[in-house]
């Protein structure tokens, strides 16, 4: 029954830490967005005029949900009722859940048990991720089906074609770096992460397999269907594609949705290419910093420490994609096809053949 | 490695039971994707089967097999569906009682 | 208790898997089948096959489902008004289902019940393992399914592509731009 309480407990933290990522991303981009374009973004929350400076961070926390659900929850006539209402729960459900694979810290323990600071332990768990970015597609499918509107269906198959095209990419990018760590399990990939080259540089990721890094960021791009992938959604074509019949909460669910696969596209690429929740040269020892005397750090602030440092570069992750959604103009259809099938497959595919290539040669896998 | 919820003999069971709707649904219904789908539920009845009793003997072959299983049932969709597609640009259905032209 | 989640997922799944045979529209049958994937995949978690699990979802509710549903979606299937699944023919056929179903199901259960069950190996279940097998002992039919995959995606699309010299399929006029002066 303990084991139950401990993972009800870490899958609790897991969605609410996804939560309040998503949200509080909403209003960075809002802000960044905002930044980005030189003007002042959201600025209007307030508390009645009360409170005398300008509460902008709480105008997507509070604001918005509550104009959100407030909302006419619309059904367009002829639309399939129970699919327009479960399609949204479709595409929030596999992008929330996710994360239950990625690991966010080494182990505590408390009171003589050992927990690993991740939801589930899956000793398969890449394949896990592959497989609920593969389920991703049944809200946009659905989604547009449902809405008996040629502008949703338009969008819906876009997007279906869009993330099925990517997946391709993506999973031959993540068969290289099952190749580089020899595991599926992602906890064992970011231990990996933790030795040194040479007994300077850590082993990160991305310094063995950049192509793979740059096809996994680009294909978890493509996968949040954002700009510059945002065809499904192309409001200057398809009015706003998949979810133009949506509105009130259940478009609230499809945003989170979009924000919650920026969170997990950033943790996967930090998981695989960036330590995880490793911070360079500290052991459980302490800071064994190259050429100079060992730094004593231990117990939990080397645990606070980790936990930070995935943060970090969770955060920084998902700044860069909103980054490079506000800076790049979309792609059209064809572009985008052929980057995704003439483009990154072969390149995924070639770096595939490289990678097993030099494990053959050299014999043995980082 | 975690207990598994029932014995095996429960699994072959529950297998049993979804081959025969998966059956039914091959008999009863005409429409050419539908019947397809329930193709697709026998395979998964068998595979289930395969892993239950792989599980009973210890022995990894039965899920090496549902791996098999697996790569014939994607190739199969992608033909049986790009057929349904030549089909219906010739005769706009997919009622199987309908196509039945070289039947005598 | 753990009984209990076992007939739990059993009901779900025969629940599901009776939706795919009797909703009349065909999306929802899909919709029923990828409900009845999953929970199948479910089954093979618990019984140690978890990357077997895992490529189910991936390969069975990911990709052939994601197919079908594109396939219903182009055609544009609608509920069919003659797809009655209540008529004589189909009872009978249940009546028969249900036969053969307990007589299967009653032979399955005495063969999973007679003897001991094998002592599971260390490892077993693992992707290790897994790998261990399909490599070694059959790598000839593991090589063989990947030409299998190349003839199916090129049957496919040679299937699937409209023939070019098929009188019944009219070129379609490309459309001139329309000239309107003194605009943009």
């Amino acid at each position: 029954m303990d084991a139950w309480l401990i993972g009800g407990v870490k899958s609790l933290i897991v969605i609410a830490m996804v939560l309040q990522l998503s949200a509080l991303l909403l209003w960075v981009e809002r802000k960044g967005s905002a930044l980005i374009q030189n003007r002042y973004g959201a600025n209007r929350a307030n508390f009645f005029g009360v409170v005398p400076f300008n509460l902008g961070f709480l105008n997507t926390l509070i604001a918005d949900p509550i104009k959100l659900f407030t909302k006419e929850d619309f059904v367009p006539a002829g639309a399939d009722r129970f699919i327009h209402s479960l399609a949204p729960f479709l595409a929030l459900f596999p992008a929330l859940i996710t994360f239950a694979a990625i690991p966010f810290g080494d182990y505590v323990v408390i009171g003589g048990t050992t927990i690993e600071l991740r939801a589930v332990d899956l000793d398969v768990g890449i394949l896990y991720v592959v497989a609920m970015v593969a389920m991703s597609v049944y809200g946009v499918v659905l989604a547009g089906w449902a809405s008996n509107n040629r502008w949703a269906l338009l969008g819906s198959i876009r997007g279906a074609a869009q993330m099925i095209s990517y997946e391709v990419a993506l999973g031959l990018a993540l068969v290289s770096m099952v190749l580089t760590y020899n595991t599926l399990d992602m906890q064992a990939m970011v231990y990996a992460q933790g030795e040194l080259i040479f007994g300077v540089l850590p082993a990160w990721g991305f310094l063995y397999q950049p192509a793979a890094l740059l096809i996994v960021f680009t294909a978890g791009m493509a996968e949040s269907k954002r700009v510059p992938f945002d065809l499904p959604e192309a409001e200057s074509e398809l009015v706003a594609g998949y979810f133009t019949e949506y509105s009130g909460g259940k478009q609230a669910a499809f945003m989170l949705a979009d924000f919650a696969e920026v969170v997990m596209t950033a943790g996967l690429v930090v998981t695989l290419f960036f330590g995880g929740w490793q911070v360079p040269y500290l052991t459980a020892e302490g800071w064994t910093l190259p050429f100079m005397d060992l730094i004593p750090v231990t117990g939990w602030i080397v645990t606070v420490l980790q936990l930070a440092s995935f943060t970090i570069k969770v955060l920084f992750f998902c700044w860069l994609q909103i980054l490079v959604r506000w800076t790049l103009p979309r792609f059209r259809y064809d572009q985008l096809m052929n980057l995704g099938w003439k483009g990154m497959i072969p390149l995924a595919l070639i770096n595939l053949f490289i990678t097993a290539l030099m494990i053959l040669l050299v014999g043995e896998s980082a | 490695m975690m207990e598994p919820l029932a014995t095996p003999a429960h699994y072959l069971v529950l297998s049993a039971i979804i081959f025969c709707i998966g059956a039914l649904g091959m008999v009863v219904r005409r429409n050419l994707i539908v019947m397809f789908m329930s193709v697709e539920l026998m395979l998964n009845a068998a595979n289930l089967a395969f892993i239950a009793l792989a599980n009973r003997l210890g022995n990894m072959d039965g899920q090496t097999i549902v791996f098999f299983v697996m790569t014939v049932a994607a190739a199969e969709a992608a033909i049986g569906l790009a057929v349904i597609l030549a089909l219906f640009r010739n005769k706009p259905t997919v009622q199987a009682d309908e196509i039945g032209l070289l039947k005598w | 208790m753990s009984e209990l989640w076992f007939y739990i997922l059993a009901g779900m799944t025969v629940a599901a898997a009776t939706g795919v045979v009797m909703l009349p529209n065909p999306v929802h049958s899909a919709l029923s089948l990828v409900a009845t994937l999953f929970l199948v995949a479910i089954h093979y978690a618990s019984l140690d096959a978890h990357l077997v699990a895992a490529l189910q979802i991936i390969v069975y509710a990911g990709a052939i489902m994601v197919l079908f549903l594109f396939v219903i979606m182009l055609l544009n299937l609608q509920t069919d008004p003659d797809e009655s699944p209540m008529n004589a023919t189909a009872a009978i056929a249940a009546g028969a289902a249900l036969a053969i179903a307990a007589v299967l199901g009653r032979v399955f259960y005495a063969f999973g019940t007679s003897g001991a069950g094998a002592e599971l190996p260390e490892g077993f279940g693992t992707t290790k393992a897994l790998a261990r097998v399909l490599f070694r002992e059959h790598t000839v039919a593991f090589e063989l399914t990947s030409l299998l995959l190349l003839v199916a995606v090129v049957g496919a699309v040679v299937l699937a592509q409209r023939d070019k010299h098929d009188a019944r399929v009219e070129p379609v006029e490309p459309v001139e731009p329309v000239e309107t002066e003194g605009q943009g």
